[in-house]
């Protein structure tokens, strides 16, 4: 993507960027000015360091300091104690458009984007051409962006993201908006980021992303660093920790929400809440939600992995037949019933809940379940389907003669 | 693997806690310069997105404003106005008032009108408010036409004192500058500076000498003129533009004043910046 290329760079300090949060504390403060700050500690003695052109995925719970980790490093905010260094330019993709404006046309929010994002208009001159080819918004470039459809918004303010040059990319979520499509496009940006050698640091609850991605991955718990090492380990520690089995979560109602989820349940074949389950029969996956206000566009997903990280269901509402009614007030149960396809094992349930712009609620480990079942000695499959075979013999061989 | 580098890749860069005092980081909001400008360019668009007239309302405020003014302090009060025709000498001062305040407001709101940025973005903050100097601009340039039109009808021209303009604009804006940070610093952490700068302004613009000479205050006061950098400034622009008469020494306390402003609104707004991300 860039064009510029320091073949020195190998001599000196081996080239490496370290990245240092000693002793790293974040606090946030929250309340009104005038009372006296209730603290939270957002971040607690991070301390890593990330080599140059090393990709770090940063998993972890909602509330466990990832975005404020990144903050930190793109200097949004300043950390408590301690110090982060980094070395070049760093972007930071907390949020996908940030700072477009609905009245100006496609090229003057390129241009307004981009200086944003710290470039230089010359550098945004020389991108343009590939940022409008990404996009795939080449007629519209002189057309406010309020008349685009959301998914040429979308796809423009991350075709600038993308062309953005930086050696260190800071990157929060951005993936969990948008269409399966766009989030493919996304992954693979990314990929063809790190393989130029780029520093990425990557905050997803997408676990099977940051396994495909990520060299090494950081798991934040409540602020601390609970585990750094090779991605696959952390995502797999990440995920057969913390809470033991649970079939049903219950949600405290927050009523000034537009939107929000009551509970979740993995049921068994008589509709009973079950951690044990199995793989023989079908199961349900019931999500309980509210809708106080209208919220154009609302969806949800339904999302199984396995403990290796896998994504192995992703449903959505909207791929559905009955998603015409999604716009009506009310409480709603929504069910979806897994025919026996996944192969005995531990499995971890989440839901998303959002529209095309945002992320309203999102949450992959809410469920844990074990399909019990015959494996027959082939562990390591995702699907067990026991399809049916079509074996015929059309043709006898013909025996040599003489034997 | 290829490695790719921008220029700054060589340079280690530190986020750690500092307190106290800092130096506004003036060279930093300077490689920004671009963002200045778009940010304006976009409060612009905004500003006269779906308006029939767009800038034509720049030219009918002042000469709607300047004739009612006008008809009440000259033709019912009977303010003077320095020997100058009193529509000239009125409509300089609102040119003038309106740009400062156009400049305050806009500033004042600008950290908070850009939360997104302050919060998911690195960027210089300082941006947001020193990018309201220029929207402003687009009102003040038609206004200028037509106190220039006004000028020639009146028969009003300017003095020597013209070569002095550039200097009372940098005045100008270093009053309207400095207040706006402050304001803007302190909106973040109290939205109620919003709903009190309306009250301000109108304070401070009574307070001024847009709608009368200061010629008219009893001698004795004239120390409250000095104090207000507004008064030094709008004396000044009288001078230049109309020739009127020569702002006596107060000018220089006001221009003091103006520049404590600034250097003060700039140490303000560096000094809280730190903590915008965290209570905007």
């Amino acid at each position: 993507m860039s064009k510029r290329y320091a073949l020195g760079e190998r001599r000196g300090a081996s080239g490496t960027l370290v990245e240092t949060l000693a002793d790293l504390t974040g606090r946030i403060r929250r309340g009104a000015p005038s009372t006296v700050p209730r603290e939270i500690w957002s971040l607690r003695d991070i301390d890593v360091d990330i080599a140059a052109g090393d990709t770090l995925g940063v998993i972890g719970r909602n509330g466990a300091g990832k975005s404020t980790l990144l903050k930190v490093i793109a200097r949004i905010t300043e950390p408590t104690s301690g110090v982060s260094r980094t070395r070049g330019r760093v972007g930071a993709l907390l949020e996908v458009g940030t700072g477009f404006h609905p009245e100006l046309t496609g090229r003057e929010n390129v241009y307004l984007n981009g200086a944003i994002l710290g470039m230089r208009r010359r550098e945004v001159d020389a991108k343009l051409e590939e940022i409008v080819e990404f996009a795939g918004v080449a007629p519209f470039m002189e057309t406010p962006v309020k008349r685009f459809s959301s998914g040429m918004y979308l796809r423009l303010a991350f075709a600038i993201a993308a062309c953005l040059d930086a050696d260190i990319l800071v990157v929060d979520e951005v993936l969990a908006v948008g269409d399966t499509e766009f989030q493919r496009r996304c992954l693979g940006r990314m990929e063809s980021m790190r393989n130029e050698g780029r520093t990425v640091v990557f905050v997803s609850h997408d676990l099977d992303a940051v396994t495909r991605l990520c060299s090494r991955a950081l798991w934040l718990d409540g602020g601390a660093m609970k585990r750094l090492g090779p991605a696959d380990d952390v995502v797999s520690a990440y995920l057969a920790s913390g809470r033991t089995f649970a079939a049903r979560q219950v949600f405290a109602e927050d009523p000034t929400r537009p939107v929000s989820v009551l509970s979740v349940a993995v049921l068994d074949d008589a509709g009973t809440p079950t951690e044990a389950l199995d793989r023989d029969t079908p199961l349900t996956l019931e999500v309980r939600f509210v809708v106080r206000e209208r919220v154009p566009g609302l969806d949800m997903t339904v999302l199984v992995h396995n403990l290796r990280g896998v994504r192995v269901l992703d449903e959505a509402w909207s791929d559905s037949a009955h998603a015409a009614k999604r716009e009506a007030l009310g409480e709603y149960v929504a069910r979806i019933v897994v025919p026996p396809i996944l192969a005995a094992g531990e499995y971890v349930a989440g839901v998303w809940l959002g529209t095309p712009f945002e992320s309203i609620f999102y949450e992959d480990d809410l469920l844990r379940f074990r399909l019990h079942g015959d494996a027959n000695g082939r562990p390591n499959r995702i699907t067990q389907l026991a399809l049916p075979w079509d074996v015929r013999r059309v043709a006898p061989v013909a025996l040599a003669k003489g034997g | 693997m290829p490695r790719v580098t921008t220029s700054e890749a060589q340079v280690w860069t530190e986020n750690r806690p500092t307190s106290g005092l800092r130096l506004p980081r003036l060279a930093e909001l300077w490689r920004y310069r671009e963002l200045v400008y778009y940010l304006a360019l976009r409060d612009v668009k905004a500003r006269y997105k779906q308006t029939a007239l767009g800038i034509g309302w720049a030219i009918l405020q002042p000469i709607v404003g300047v004739a009612v003014v006008t008809l009440v302090f000259r033709r019912i009060a009977h303010v003077p106005s320095d020997g100058i025709p009193y529509p000239v000498f009125a409509l300089t001062g609102f040119l003038v008032w309106n740009y400062f305040a156009g400049i305050v407001g806009d500033a004042t709101d600008s950290v908070v009108a850009n939360t997104p940025l302050v919060t998911k973005v690195y960027l210089p903050r300082l941006a947001a408010p020193v990018s309201a100097v220029l929207p402003a601009l687009v009102t003040l340039i038609p206004g200028l036409v037509v106190l220039a039109a006004l000028m020639a009808w009146e028969h009003v021209a300017p003095g020597p004192a013209l070569a002095l303009l550039p200097l009372w604009v940098l005045l100008l804006l270093a009053t309207a500058l400095g207040t706006g940070l402050l304001l803007a610093a302190l909106n973040v952490r109290f939205r109620d500076v919003g709903g009190a700068l309306g009250t301000l302004i109108q304070l401070w613009l009574l307070a001024s000498p847009v709608a009368y000479p200061a010629s008219l205050l009893p001698a004795g006061w004239s120390w409250a003129y000095a104090i207000n950098p507004m008064a030094g400034v709008i004396e000044a622009f009288r001078w230049s533009l109309l020739d009127g008469p020569r702002p006596g020494a107060d000018l220089t306390v006001s221009s003091a004043v103006s520049l404590v402003l600034l250097v003060g609104g700039l140490f303000y707004f560096e000094h809280q910046e730190r903590r915008f991300a965290d209570v905007i």
